[in-house]
């Protein structure tokens, strides 16, 4: 009964704290501006059936993406088991799901081969980030906090398997003992191979199977509960990040609505403008300039490395990394977001700070090509490059601050209909050669 | 060729006459003197399989890429609106371009501003008129076997999804195509977008087209097939720079093309 209490305060007090975090976190999407991601839903969902679902583009290096998708099946299927944990430690049943028979066995023998496979699968990802080093795992913005999260995660993972397997060993030889309250009942592939290390004591044993079963759910918990605060939210919000794609060819950048307008009045004094609402200002100085959908990549962004191990600039020394310009935005969001959650009002103050310049700096934004290698390199369908043009767009556009070269590329295309330095009148001079 | 008579849609629309299709010249194509050959050649295609076509000439503006790209969202709009206006006023249908920027901007920007064309890539019209019988690489300079590798321009591939019209036009002349070790979607920027040929590039242990040059190399090309100009000048930049202008050249798909065909 003690038990019971406890399992319920645990998870309770868990699941509140988890929403508490969620909401923090919908909250922080919702500083950025609106943006219409909801039209062609056929292709939204063949969008995240493929790339979050499928792991389409994780394929693309096919090594890492086998791991993963052993860590990530393991991940979607053994939470069939913690149903199981939940109800048992709810209402003080033990493996409530046994009366399933021999669909019970074959449950259990497939989590223990799972586990086995993300046990191996974390065990040698942690060897390609601790011991051969892998290149993207590192890099300007890999700081000792995210190299720190990103084995914290692996270790964490690595334990609560160990403690799964464990738990059903000590179960599956207490059963075998014939001990009360162990009945026969599922298989057990593969903790059955730890049989000969465990004591034969049924005390200890039953011991030993306690402690790993809280072990478990406690565990599983703490982590829930550290994702807010991890890379980690990818498991989650993959799902909505890839239904919420770009669906427009990767060439296409977004026309500023509010541009128009006052371009068209120039170019036509008798024209009046569609009633639509003006922006503070041009482009993004700070991420509640950004889209909702910029903030939610964000958040999902689970630091891989794969943009920036493709970034031509990045590659070729310069400043530019389009995991800097993800990890950067998130972090000015929790910050813009815990000031408001702080103040009295839940007003933002203006902290004199914000992402352009005191995150992000011009030299890394005006190093980018614009080539896209980025957006298609993310396995979760992140765009980088957006961020890195709003940014350009407030230089540009609120401050007139772009490198002096550009300037005059502007005054030309100005002046001269083309970007160099020649008249309009010679444009079809090649002509004359033919 | 000091025939080639190269109309304008001015010139067409006072003798009442239209084309089929507007050649979109470029920025690069009609000021960058590398350049011009490829838009002759171009020329030389359309006109020698019979297409009706025009350039604007004098009329033609900068789509409003590279201000786009660098963040002046204001320039770029104008030069849209202006072309635009242009475009609608001959009732163009249908466009080919020279360059993957001017293709990508007038396909995908120009639309919602009311700028809406059929827009191709002169490698997508290549490939379209050798489908069709038209263009048969015959009774010029042969190909066969002969190494050569293709640069994908960012905005043609990536951008738009664009990888097998040229190297389809390619193949046809039974040349050894080899493949750099990134291509396609995995194709490594020749280090012009974005606006970037227009400035100094930061600071940094490489020139991007450096980079880029040294893989082309390592396939052993005879010939680097680009599709973009802005990638031209770049890529011949980096063969200059590697000393090996001897050995290997860099030429447009159009120019391999009209090489082909003796024009």
């Amino acid at each position: 009964m003690i038990g019971q209490l406890i399992f319920g305060v645990l998870f309770i007090g868990a699941m509140a704290l988890a929403i508490y975090n969620a909401r923090n976190i919908f909250r922080n999407i919702q500083l950025g501006q609106d943006e219409r991601r909801t039209d062609q839903p056929a292709k939204r969902w063949k969008a995240m059936l493929l790339v979050a679902f499928g792991q389409k583009k994780m394929f693309k290096r096919p090594f890492p993406a086998l791991l993963h998708l052993f860590v990530y099946l393991g991940f979607c299927i053994i939470n069939i088991e913690m149903l199981e944990i939940i109800i048992d430690g709810l209402f003080g049943t033990h493996r409530v799901f046994s009366r399933l028979g021999g669909f019970y066995a074959f449950l259990i023998g497939a989590f223990e081969w799972l586990a086995l496979s993300v046990l191996i699968g974390c065990v040698l990802f942690l060897t390609r980030r601790n011991i051969s080093r892998l290149k993207r795992f590192f890099g300007i913005e890999m700081t000792p906090w995210p190299r720190t999260d990103a084995n914290l995660i692996l270790i964490a993972e690595i334990a609560l398997m160990a403690a799964f397997l464990t738990m059903n060993a000590a179960d599956y030889k207490l059963q075998l003992l014939g001990a009360p309250n162990y009945a026969r009942a599922g298989a057990f592939p593969v903790s059955g191979w730890l049989l000969p290390l465990l004591p034969d004591t049924i005390p200890t044993l039953v011991g030993i199977e306690r402690f790993c079963w809280w072990f478990h759910i406690i565990g599983v918990l703490i982590f829930l509960n550290y994702l807010p605060y991890s890379k980690h939210l990818h498991i989650l919000l993959a799902f909505p990040n890839t239904y919420f794609s770009n669906l427009n060819p990767k060439g296409r950048f977004s026309n500023m609505g509010s541009v128009t307008n006052e371009v068209k009045a120039m170019l036509d004094p008798s024209y009046t403008p569609e009633a639509a609402a003006t922006p503070l200002h041009f482009g993004a100085k700070d991420i509640q300039d950004l889209t909702w959908k910029n903030l939610l990549e964000a958040y999902t962004c689970t630091e891989c490395g794969r943009c920036t191990a493709v970034c031509p600039a990045n590659m070729t020394g310069k400043l530019l990394s389009p995991r800097k310009i993800m990890m950067d935005t998130r972090d000015r969001m929790v910050e813009v977001g815990n000031n408001i959650r702080k103040s009295k009002n839940n007003e933002q103050k203006d902290d004199g700070k914000s992402l352009l310049d005191d995150y992000i700096t011009r030299e890394e934004i005006w190093a980018c090509t614009t080539c896209n290698a980025c957006v298609e390199a993310c396995p979760v369908n992140i765009n980088p490059l957006e961020i890195i043009m709003e940014l350009r767009r407030y230089m540009v556009m609120e401050e007139s601050q772009a490198p002096a070269s550009l300037n005059t590329m502007f005054g030309n295309v100005e002046n001269n209909g083309a970007p160099w330095k020649y008249a309009q009148a010679d444009r079809a001079n090649w002509v004359k050669g033919s | 060729m000091n025939e080639l008579k190269i109309p304008t849609m001015a010139e067409l629309t006072a003798n009442g006459e239209t084309a089929d299709i507007l050649f979109w010249v470029g920025c690069a194509g009609s000021f960058d003197e590398r350049a011009q050959r490829i838009t002759r050649d171009i020329c030389k295609i359309l006109h020698h399989v019979g297409i009706k076509y025009a350039i604007l000439g004098t009329e033609e503006n900068c789509t409003g890429d590279p201000a786009k790209r660098a963040g002046n969202e204001f320039l770029f709009q104008m030069q849209a609106l202006t072309n635009i206006q242009i475009l609608n006023g001959y009732e163009v249908k249908k466009i080919v371009t020279a360059c993957p920027h001017c293709f990508n901007t007038l396909k995908n920007e120009y639309p919602d501003l009311g700028g809406q064309y059929e827009v191709i890539h002169h490698t997508q019209l290549i490939q379209q008129l050798i489908d069709e019988g038209k263009l048969k690489a015959e009774g010029g300079e042969s190909f066969r076997g002969r190494r050569i590798t293709y640069h994908d321009p960012c905005y043609l591939g990536r951008g738009n999804n664009v990888y097998e019209a040229p190297r389809k036009a390619l193949e046809h002349l039974d040349a050894q195509l080899v493949e750099m070790k990134r291509c396609r979607s995995n194709g490594l920027c020749c280090g012009a977008g974005g606006a970037q040929l227009f400035k100094e590039p930061e600071r940094g242990t490489k020139d991007i087209n450096i980079e880029r040059t040294e893989e082309a190399l390592e396939t052993q090309p005879e010939i680097i097939a680009a599709a973009c100009p802005f990638c031209m000048i770049m890529l011949r930049d980096g063969i200059k720079s590697k000393e090996k202008e001897q050995d290997t050249q860099v030429l447009d798909v159009a120019e391999i093309t009209a090489r082909a065909n003796g024009l």
